[in-house]
């Protein structure tokens, strides 16, 4: 029943004046961060990936959940890389339910990253995709083609757009965001700076910590993104000379047609 | 197998031979690629080879897609991921299917656009014409099923969306919504019969291509002046043409070779562009997304089916006159059909003695506002049905209306066309000319 009242509720909606549509007046900003994965020849950066992977376990996954990712895709290349028996050893810090032992026991890297465990928690196998950052220039999304379509961008920005602010309503704590649609969100501040400790002693600030997690997100949303720009630029390539080739025949072809010496 | 005099083939050899007399396919597949086609042909021409190769592009990708994909609401998600992190070179093959339908939309506008251009659609191509647009229509609902197939929140929602509009039907809409969904809301059922009918309507197509492409081996092709080939002699008629094999073969080629490497590039490096971000959540029937969007390709419809709210006094009169059967939903789903209806009607509401809009005058003002058009009602479909948006998908729509029922009446009764060149050979040595700069014309062998 419920189901068939949203249906009409949602068909009204998309069919007739839809006021609805016109999304909060919040302002929302998205911090156009640098990644080194933007552009065609942009590759991920595999340390920012390992680190990013470490605030994940460490923070993230409290709540949150990753259960597209298997979690053996980490030892892939064009990833972070990591080493089988690091990536073994990495499992085991998961429990999973396994339906034929009818019992919990620790996960193998053939199993997936656990689902969200805190129930609001959205998963983050997709985040990095799931979000646009850029919409303009009218809604025409025009930028995108620039900049990207701005997942990461999006979650950078949202890690690090809390202004301090907090808000009671409905017995939910809500925090102001400057990038979250609307302006306030129910996730609590997760980094504050220093949050984690890098092994690589790479400065742990706020800014840093938010990037190198937005990109391991990205990478878990997209973990070919590297084959599949190789793979594009190799057809580019091949398809711009088979053009010429075909530019060239065509030419000499039609010379004698059109009255040209076939030179 | 057209009316265009020409060489048909001869079998040589005893096998040859032996065969022709039991099956004439080598004959069949020779006057197909051998066909006399105009040589005046621009390259605007090019996009009927474009969506053939798209189509079979579609075809492969999409039947290894479905060997890795799940039709289930709990597992069609999870197995488009699958195929994206675990089948090889799965993830190039969603994106390679995902934006091929972009590329053969893009295409399938262009060819139409052309088609109306240069008055293809007029007599005695009526029949190529109307199974263009059955084509069209088929498109539609493949790439709308297909589109529902990943199970985001944007296949659930745009899927509730568009079969609801069935349901606006008067008297027969539940029954038809019932049927559509296979159940009272969009759930499993839908899923199953939507990758099925995406699996069989490929293949419907590609039967209607080879009927549109036998229509138009039967009249010759149309070309930029609509001057008709001279048919009288085999001489006259090779003064005019060019056989198909080797000369507009290679010539499609050379066009279909840019636009792939366009399109590589868009797939290797900007694959989610066209996309929607929505669609990377997975269905949920309790969240509504903020904003329900079509695809791009849709968009121009889409904002005509909007465009008729109840404020609209066409639309009221409608509704008083029929005693509120027609109520404003139902019109703006008459409306969206009615958009391609009257496109597919478009070459008995032309009444122009003049075939291509080169010699057309006012015809060609009209065009390109119609083409402006489009692309305005494209932009509005995607903004929120607000003011200003309400506003100018109105007059977006009439416009749309207007050129078919109106506009293309009456330019026949009062436009004055310019002189035509008498053959397609007189238009081909004058655009040689042109191209070749201003020595050409003594080099034109013309006594």
């Amino acid at each position: 029943m419920f189901r068939k009242l949203a249906i009409a509720a949602t068909a009204t909606l998309a069919l007739s004046s839809g006021s609805a549509f016109a999304a909060g007046a919040y302002d929302t900003h998205i911090e156009d961060f640098d990644f080194s994965f933007e552009g065609p020849f942009g590759t991920y950066d595999q340390n920012q990936l390992q680190r990013g992977l470490q605030v994940y376990t460490e923070i993230c996954s409290a709540c949150h959940g990753m259960k597209f990712v298997p979690i053996r895709s980490l030892a892939e290349d064009g990833g972070p890389a990591l080493p089988e028996d690091q990536v073994r050893a990495y499992a085991e810090n998961y429990e999973v339910f396994d339906p034929e032992l009818d019992d919990f026991r620790a996960a193998t890297p053939n199993d997936h990253f656990p689902e969200s465990s805190l129930e609001n928690a959205p998963d983050l196998s997709l985040m990095a995709k799931a979000r646009a950052g850029f919409h303009g220039p009218a809604g025409l999304g025009i930028n995108q083609f620039f900049k990207g379509i701005g997942g990461p961008e999006y979650i950078a920005s949202l890690l690090t757009g809390y202004t301090g602010e907090e808000k009671e309503e409905a017995g939910v704590i809500l925090y102001e965001n400057t990038a979250f649609p609307g302006g306030w969100i129910a996730m609590a501040p997760p980094l504050y700076g220093d949050d984690v400790e890098y092994a690589d002693g790479h400065e742990a600030s706020l800014e840093h910590v938010s990037e190198d997690v937005s990109a391991f997100l990205m990478w878990t949303a997209e973990p070919k993104m590297m084959a599949r720009k190789q793979a594009g630029f190799v057809g580019v390539v091949f398809l711009t000379l088979l053009s010429v080739l075909l530019y060239l025949t065509n030419k000499r072809l039609w010379a004698p047609v059109k009255g040209k010496k076939s030179s | 197998m057209s009316g265009i005099p020409h060489d048909h083939y001869e079998p040589t050899t005893q096998g040859e031979k032996w065969l022709h007399r039991r099956l004439p396919i080598v004959g069949l597949m020779y006057d197909t690629l051998m066909i006399p086609t105009p040589k005046n042909l621009n390259w605007m021409w090019i996009w009927g080879i474009v969506l053939t190769f798209v189509l079979v592009l579609q075809i492969i990708t999409g039947i290894v897609l479905a060997m890795h994909y799940t039709p289930h609401v709990d597992h069609a998600f999870a197995s488009v991921e699958h195929i994206m992190r675990n089948v090889n070179s799965g993830a190039m093959l969603r994106y390679l299917h995902m934006n091929g339908a972009s590329l053969f939309f893009v295409a399938v506008y262009a060819h139409i656009f052309r088609g109306l251009y240069y008055g293809s659609y007029k007599a005695p191509r009526e029949v190529t014409w109307i199974i263009g647009m059955l084509i069209y229509l088929l498109m539609m609902g493949t790439a709308f099923m297909g589109y529902v197939l990943p199970w985001g929140q944007m296949s659930f929602w745009g899927a509730t969306v568009i079969t609801g509009l069935f349901g606006a039907i008067p008297f027969i809409g539940d029954t038809i919504l019932a049927w559509l969904q296979g159940g009272p809301a969009v759930d499993n059922a839908l899923l199953n019969r939507f990758f099925s009918l995406h699996y069989l309507m490929p293949f419907m197509i590609l039967g209607l291509v080879i009927v549109h492409i036998w229509a138009f081996h039967t009249t010759g092709n149309n070309n930029p002046t609509g001057v008709e080939v001279r048919r009288t002699s085999k001489e006259e008629a090779e003064k005019d043409t060019l056989p198909f094999w080797p000369y507009f073969v290679i010539k499609d080629l050379f066009a279909l070779a840019i636009i792939l490497a366009v399109f590589f590039a868009v797939v290797g490096f900007m694959p989610n562009y066209l996309g929607h971000p929505d669609n990377y959540v997975e269905a949920n029937a309790l969240v509504t997304p903020a904003h329900i969007v079509p695809e791009w390709y849709f968009l121009p419809f889409y904002a005509i089916l909007r465009a008729f709210t109840d404020e609209v006094w066409i639309v009221q009169i409608a509704s008083f006159v029929t005693g509120g059967i027609i109520d404003a939903k139902f019109f703006g789903v008459l409306a969206m059909f009615g958009a391609i209806a009257v496109m597919a009607l478009a070459p008995w509401l032309d009444t122009s003695s003049v075939r291509s809009g080169r010699y057309r005058p006012m015809f060609k003002w009209w065009f390109a506002l119609l083409v402006v058009d489009f692309f305005v009602l494209m932009w509005v479909g995607a903004r929120p049905a607000e003011e200003p948006y309400n506003t100018i998908s109105l007059i977006a729509s009439t416009y749309w209306f207007a050129f078919f029922l109106v506009i293309l009446p009456l330019l026949g009764v009062i436009e004055k066309p310019l002189p035509q060149p008498a053959t397609i050979e007189e238009d081909f040595a004058s655009k040689k000319g042109a191209s070749s700069g201003g020595a050409a014309p003594a080099a034109a062998p013309a006594e």
